[in-house]
């Protein structure tokens, strides 16, 4: 429960340092389609306070359907199964964090390229890479009360600790979530707010955080353990 | 005003949060474009008819409209505008070629449209529709 990718006892489930699989990037996704559900109403309710009120339904919809994929049959490399999973977001989620999250995921898998087994250094540069194309397709930098202020940051840690460290990525998209509470939003239907939206959670920041800590329940960090 | 595919039309796609919204902006272009048979149609709301964006319905959409001379979106904001984004970044889930035009939904699809009934190619359909914000209203 150290959260460092260690490996899983040999079970081929992908998580040691040396190599993450195409079993691991499935359990990534599916603790995501977990924590979305359990959190779905809290979603809901930041989003309510400086949105439309259909985060948390729009997300579980979308995680749904890319755990449904999964069941499936999970392909064959991690690249192929971020690109799946993005497609499915994007054609399921109805709001801008459908196009939001499936660039993101995307294009992550897209840079992880065709390998059936990546490092965690390399996660860290495609992560970082999709986290780009989400930049892009917005327009939002860090600081206009996004869920880039949450990925931005687990991003980083992730690479400072050369890959290995998927607690320290969640630790700081969390904090990243909570910090934009004090900001006004600049991008999105929370920027016509105004300063109202000062106080509020972003709801895209704390579904970034919830899919943080789903990597690092997936690299073994136990729920709720942070 | 160059024709490439042999008198085919350039197709026009209006996505909107609102099915509502999208097929009514779709209509007024059509009538007010003048032809019978104007290549637009709405792409709103969400398969079942709720608020929101739908990949689905624009690629649909998209295809229905598309005649071999490309096809222009119109989105109103958010989540289809992004979408519509997503979908280009792709690559293959829109007729090639297709283009997102920079103008608004209303004001954007009746040049647009006009223009596509005429029989302008794309880069005129896209010019006639940015045109919309050089039209200032006070």
């Amino acid at each position: 429960m150290s959260g460092k990718v260690t490996n899983g006892a040999g079970e081929g489930t992908g998580g040691s340092a040396e190599g993450l699989d195409a079993a691991f990037f499935a359990r990534w996704m599916r603790a995501a389609a977990d924590a979305v559900d359990r959190e779905a109403d809290r979603l809901t309710e930041l989003d309510s306070a400086i949105g439309d009120a259909d985060h948390g339904g729009n997300m579980r919809r979308g995680f749904e359907a890319v755990r449904s994929e999964l069941d499936e049959g999970v392909p064959a490399t991690p690249g192929s199964v971020l690109m799946t999973a993005g497609r499915k977001l994007v054609s399921t989620v109805g709001g801008a964090s459908g196009p939001l999250y499936g660039t993101l995921l995307r294009r992550t898998g897209k840079t992880l390229g065709d390998a059936e087994v990546v490092t965690g250094e390399e996660l860290a540069g495609a992560l970082s890479a999709g986290i780009d194309a989400v930049a892009q397709l917005g327009g939002a930098t860090a600081g206009d009360k996004t869920m880039l202020d949450a990925l931005r940051p687990a991003a980083d840690a992730l690479a400072d600790s050369g890959g290995k460290d998927l607690r320290a990525a969640r630790t700081a998209a969390e904090k990243g979530a909570e910090e934009t509470t004090p900001l006004q939003a600049r991008k999105g239907r929370a920027s016509y707010l105004g300063e109202r939206s000062i106080g509020h959670q972003d709801p895209g920041a704390a579904s970034a955080a919830l899919l943080m800590a789903a990597l690092a329940e997936a690299g073994g960090d136990a729920e709720g353990s942070a | 005003m160059a024709d490439t595919s042999e008198g085919a039309r350039v197709g026009i796609v209006l996505v909107s949060h609102s099915k509502q919204v999208a097929d009514a902006v779709s209509s007024m272009a059509a009538a007010l474009a003048g032809v019978p048979d104007a290549p637009v149609t709405g792409a709103g709301g969400l398969p079942d008819g709720g608020l929101g964006t739908s990949e689905e319905v624009i690629t649909e959409a998209a295809r229905r409209v598309d005649a071999g001379a490309g096809v222009a979106l119109l989105a109103d904001l958010g989540s289809a505008v992004l979408t519509v984004k997503t979908l280009l970044a792709e690559g293959d889930e829109l007729p090639d070629p297709s283009r997102l035009l920079d103008a608004p939904l209303v004001e954007g699809a009746i040049g647009a449209v006009v223009t596509a009934a005429g029989g302008g190619d794309l880069a005129a359909v896209a010019a006639a529709a940015e045109e919309a914000y050089s039209y200032r209203k006070v």
